[in-house]
C-alpha cells in the first residue's frame, strides 16, 4: 500500500461519499424482480393412445407441489404411485407457503406441473389468469375417466364443480377437487338433550335459542375474528328468501343487488339473534379454532362452518356429539326456494401452470386423482368429499361427513355456488364481513349494515383496478 | 489532512517567483489511471505532484471498500430504486409482463378511503407509542439508576433489585415479534383470556371487555402491546446512558438540595438526551411498521372494519391478496417520505446544544 493515512471518521465521511457516488450507477442495474424469460423448455409430447388420451411423453418427469394443510399430503403420495405405474417419477413437494414459494417461480417461468394453490397464503388465481399463467384444463374435462372409458372427465365432476373453475370465460383453470359442504352446524346430542329438533323456520329458531339460554346455553358462536364464516349459512338464506337471482346479482355487483328484501330480512334475522342475546357471550373477539371449541365444548347449539370443521375440531369433540350439518334455517313458509336448498361447492383448487415444462403430465395427474382409487383414499384419509359424483358411495363415514353426503342428496339441483369469495376476495372478507360482525356485535342495525355493503359493493364496482366477472 | 504528520517536504525552492503548481490539463487522464492502477505502476510524474496524497488516500478508500459497496448497491439500494420504478407500472406481481402507467397508482391512493383510514392509524401509533414507550420508558430507567434510598456514600442508587428488573423488562425484546402477537390475541380472548379472567375474578366482570373486538378498544389494545414490547429496550438504553453520567454532578445536585424530579428533569435528562432523540425516531419507525402485531392478533386483519388498519397491513392485502403489486409498490413509497419525513421532523424539534461532560 501506499502512503496512506485515514482516521476514521474521515473514513466514514469518504465512505458514505463513494456510497452516494455509487448510487445514480446503480440506476444503470439491470430489473431483477422482473425479469423473467418467458421460454421454458418444455419436454417432447408423447403418443395419444386410449391408455395414453392426453398424450403424456412417458418418460418425463413430473413436478407437483402440494399445500400442506388440513388435508396433509399423504393422499397426493399414493396419487403418485398410481401415477408412477404408467408414467416417469414424479418429484413431490409440499410446502404451507404456496405464495411465498411458487410466485418467483410462476414469475421466471419455471413453475412445477401441478401446483396446489390452496391455504391462506394461495396465489390470487384471477391476476395469474390475466397474465396468461395457467393452463386451460379443456384437454382433461374431454378425456375418458380412468375407471370407465365409455365417459369423460366432464361428466362425472359434481354440479358446480367446472364453474368453480373458470373465471368469466368457458375456459376452466383450477379443478377444485375436493366438495364442501356448508350450512349450520350443531350436536344431534345437544339438540336431544333439550328435547328440541332442528328448527326448520326462524322462529323455531328463535324458540330453540330461547330454551337453550334457559339452559344457561348460548344458540350461536362463530369465528369472530373471520365474519366471512356467517357468508355459510347468510348466502343460502338470501338465495331462500328472495330466489338465486338475489345472490347472483350480489356476485355480479349489480346495482342496489343489497338492497333486495331477501338481505334485509335475512340481516333482520340474524340482528334478532343478537338482541335477544343467543349469541355466546365474546363471541366477536374469538377466531375459528376457538369458536368450534367452545362449540364442541356445549357452550353454544349452532355454528355456521364447513364441512372441514369435523376435522379441525377433532381433538376437542367428545364420542357422543354426533356432529352434524343442516340447511341453514328458512325464514318462514312464504321463502321462495325450499328448506333443503344449501351452500356447497368444490374447493381445495389444483392448477397446471401454462409455462410448466410437462403440461400434459399435469392433466395427466389430476386425472389419476379423479379415479375412484384416488378419490376414496382422499375421503378416507382426510374425511372430505370429492367433486366426483358418487365417489365415497359404499364408504364407511364420519357423523359429519354422512350428514353432508345426505344434506347434498336431499338439496338434488338446489345448491348454489355464490361467486363472490373468489371474485372479489377483498370485498367478501374484509368489508361484506367486516360489515356482518359490526352488526352481529350491535355496532350497527340492519338498515346501516345492509347501507354499507351496497356501499362497498358500489365501490368494488367502480374500481377500475379489480377484474370483472358476471355470471354465464 | 491537517493532522497528518508527515507534511509533504517542500524543496527547496529556487529564487525564481513561485507560481501557484498547477496540474497541466494533459496530466488528468494520468491522474485518472492513477486511479485505478497500484501504487508500484504509478507514473512517476503524478507521484511527485503534490495533489499525490489525496489521490493515495482515496484511491485505497476505494478500492478497499468496492466490494461491500458493490454488494450492498446490488441488494439494498437497487431494490429501492426498481421500487420507485415499479411503483409506476400495474404490475400484478404474478408475472413478468407489465405496463408503465405513470402515477395513476398515486392518483388512485389519493382518493382511496381505505388508505387513508390506514394512514391514520398509523399516524395515530406513531405520536401515541414513542410518547407512551419513552415516557414509561425513562421512568422505569431512572427507578433502576436513582430511585432507590440514598445510602452511606452514595449519592444515587438504584431500586433494589435493580438488575433483575432488567432483564426481566427485556424479556419481550428476544420473544419473536409473531409470537408476542400470538400470545398477546390469547391474553385478550374474551372467553378464556387471563385478562377478562382476573376482571371476573376480582368480581369487575362488568368491566370485561371484547378487547380486540370493539372498534373503539381495538387500536388501544394494539398501541399497548406495541409498547409493552419495545419498552425493556429502552429501560436498557436509558440506564446505560444514564450510568455513563458522571456521580459527583449527582452529588452536587444533592448538596444543592435537588429533589428526585428536579435531579431528573434538570440533570438527567439533559444529559442523555442525544439517546432520547435517538430512541424517539426508531422508536417512531417501529410505530410506523406494527405490521405484525395487527396482521397476527386482530380481527379480519386490520378489524374491526378499519379500526386497526395499518399501512403496511394495506400495503401487504394489496400486494398479496388481490395481487396488483405496483399499487402496493406505490404504497411503499408514500410510507417511506413519510418516515422520512418523520425523522426530519424529529431532528430538527429536538436539536440541543450538546452538553459534554
Amino acid at each position: 500500500m501506499g502512503s496512506t493515512d485515514v482516521n476514521r471518521r474521515e473514513l466514514i465521511k469518504r465512505s458514505a461519499a463513494a456510497g452516494l457516488a455509487a448510487v445514480p450507477a446503480m440506476g444503470a442495474l439491470s430489473a431483477c424482480a422482473s425479469s423473467g424469460s418467458g421460454a421454458s423448455d418444455k419436454v417432447e409430447k408423447g403418443e395419444k393412445t386410449d391408455k395414453n388420451p392426453l398424450g403424456v411423453n412417458k418418460q418425463a418427469g413430473l413436478e407437483v407441489v402440494i399445500f400442506n394443510g388440513g388435508y396433509g399430503d399423504q393422499y397426493a403420495q399414493d396419487a403418485h404411485k398410481v401415477y408412477e405405474r404408467s408414467y416417469g417419477e414424479v418429484k413431490h413437494s409440499k410446502t404451507q407457503k404456496i405464495r411465498t414459494k411458487m410466485q418467483p417461480r410462476m414469475v421466471k417461468g419455471n413453475p412445477p406441473d401441478v401446483i396446489n394453490n390452496s391455504g391462506a397464503e394461495n396465489m390470487d388465481i384471477a391476476s395469474l389468469i390475466k397474465d396468461g399463467q395457467v393452463a386451460d384444463l379443456e384437454p382433461l374435462l374431454d378425456a375418458p375417466t380412468l375407471d370407465d372409458p365409455a365417459k369423460k372427465v366432464r361428466d362425472v365432476l359434481m354440479p358446480g364443480t367446472i364453474e368453480k373453475g373458470q373465471f368469466g370465460g368457458k375456459e376452466m383453470y383450477q379443478l377444485n377437487y375436493s366438495f364442501t359442504v356448508y350450512g349450520t352446524w350443531y350436536s344431534k346430542t345437544a339438540l336431544e338433550r333439550l328435547d328440541v329438533e332442528y328448527p326448520r323456520t326462524w322462529d323455531e329458531m328463535l324458540a330453540v335459542c330461547a330454551k337453550a339460554k334457559r339452559e344457561g346455553i348460548a344458540g350461536w358462536t362463530y369465528a369472530g375474528k373471520h365474519p366471512y364464516y356467517f357468508s355459510f349459512t347468510l348466502y343460502p338464506f338470501f338465495t331462500k328468501i328472495g330466489g338465486p337471482d338475489v345472490m347472483k346479482d350480489i356476485d355480479n355487483l349489480e346495482p342496489n343487488a343489497w338492497k333486495h328484501d331477501a338481505v334485509k330480512k335475512a340481516f333482520d334475522a340474524y340482528y334478532e339473534l343478537y338482541a335477544k342475546g343467543y349469541i355466546l357471550k365474546g363471541t366477536p373477539g374469538i377466531d375459528h379454532i376457538q369458536s368450534q371449541t367452545q362449540w364442541t365444548k356445549g357452550n353454544a347449539l349452532f355454528i355456521p362452518n364447513g364441512s372441514w370443521v369435523e376435522n379441525e375440531a377433532r381433538k376437542t369433540t367428545p364420542k357422543d356429539f354426533q356432529m352434524t350439518v343442516a340447511p341453514p334455517t328458512s325464514l318462514d313458509t312464504s321463502d321462495a326456494m325450499p328448506f333443503e336448498t344449501v351452500y356447497a361447492e368444490a374447493s381445495e383448487p389444483f392448477m397446471v401452470p401454462a409455462k410448466a415444462k410437462n403440461v400434459e403430465g399435469g392433466m395427466e395427474w389430476l386425472r389419476t386423482m379423479l379415479g375412484k382409487e384416488s378419490t376414496q383414499n382422499f375421503t378416507k384419509l382426510v374425511s372430505a368429499l370429492t367433486c366426483v359424483q358418487g365417489a365415497a358411495e359404499g364408504m364407511e363415514l364420519q357423523s359429519g361427513l354422512a350428514s353432508a353426503s345426505a344434506v347434498l342428496d336431499a338439496a338434488g339441483e338446489h345448491v348454489i355456488t355464490p361467486r363472490i369469495q373468489d371474485w372479489y376476495l377483498e370485498l367478501h372478507k374484509d368489508k361484506i364481513g367486516g360489515t356482518i360482525a359490526a352488526m352481529m356485535s350491535g355496532d350497527i342495525k340492519p338498515e346501516e349494515a345492509v347501507k354499507r355493503c351496497q356501499r362497498f359493493a358500489d365501490e368494488t364496482a367502480k374500481d377500475d383496478s379489480i377484474k370483472k366477472y358476471k355470471h354465464t | 489532512m491537517a493532522n497528518d504528520v508527515r507534511t509533504v517536504e517542500r524543496k527547496p525552492t529556487d529564487t525564481a517567483p513561485r507560481k501557484e503548481e498547477g496540474t497541466p490539463l494533459g496530466d488528468y487522464p494520468l491522474y485518472a489511471a492513477a486511479f485505478f492502477l497500484p501504487p508500484r505502476l504509478t507514473p512517476e510524474r503524478v507521484k511527485n505532484n503534490r495533489r499525490y496524497r489525496a489521490l493515495d488516500t482515496y484511491r485505497f478508500i476505494c478500492w478497499f471498500l468496492l466490494i461491500p459497496l458493490v454488494i450492498y448497491a446490488i441488494f439494498v439500494i437497487s431494490p429501492f430504486l426498481q421500487a420507485f420504478y415499479y411503483s409506476l407500472t400495474d404490475w400484478t406481481g404474478y408475472s413478468s409482463d407489465f405496463a408503465f402507467v405513470g402515477l395513476d397508482n398515486y392518483a388512485r391512493l389519493l382518493d382511496d378511503s381505505t388508505f387513508w383510514a390506514s394512514m391514520r392509524n398509523s399516524l395515530l401509533l406513531l405520536v401515541a407509542a414513542p410518547v407512551v414507550t419513552l415516557g414509561l420508558g425513562l421512568f422505569f430507567a431512572f427507578m433502576l439508576q436513582a430511585g432507590g434510598r440514598h445510602k452511606k456514600n452514595e449519592a444515587i442508587s438504584g431500586v433494589r433489585g435493580a438488575k433483575f428488573y432488567k432483564v426481566v423488562y427485556f424479556f419481550p425484546q428476544v420473544i419473536s415479534v409473531a409470537i408476542i402477537g400470538v400470545v398477546w390475541a390469547a391474553m385478550y380472548d374474551p372467553i378464556t383470556g387471563p385478562l377478562n379472567g382476573i376482571l371476573r375474578a376480582a368480581g369487575l366482570g362488568s368491566l370485561a371487555q371484547n378487547w380486540l373486538a370493539d372498534p373503539k378498544l381495538a387500536l388501544g389494545s394494539v398501541l399497548f402491546v406495541l409498547c409493552w414490547m419495545f419498552i425493556g429496550f429502552y429501560v436498557v438504553l436509558f440506564s446505560a446512558a444514564m450510568g455513563s453520567i458522571p456521580k459527583d454532578i449527582y452529588e452536587a445536585a444533592l448538596l444543592d438540595g435537588a429533589s428526585r424530579p428536579t435531579t431528573f428533569f434538570r440533570v438527567t435528562l439533559p444529559l442523555i438526551w442525544d439517546t432520547v432523540q435517538t430512541g424517539w425516531i426508531y422508536m417512531g419507525i417501529q410505530a410506523l411498521d406494527a405490521f405484525a402485531i395487527v396482521h397476527i392478533m386482530t380481527i379480519n386483519k386490520g378489524g374491526p372494519g378499519q379500526s386497526t388498519l395499518v399501512t403496511p397491513v394495506f400495503l401487504y392485502k394489496k400486494a398479496f391478496d388481490v395481487g396488483q403489486a405496483g399499487y402496493a409498490t406505490a404504497v411503499g413509497v408514500v410510507l417511506l417520505l413519510v418516515t422520512m419525513v418523520f425523522a426530519a421532523i424529529m431532528m430538527l424539534l429536538s436539536r440541543r446544544e450538546r452538553i459534554e461532560y
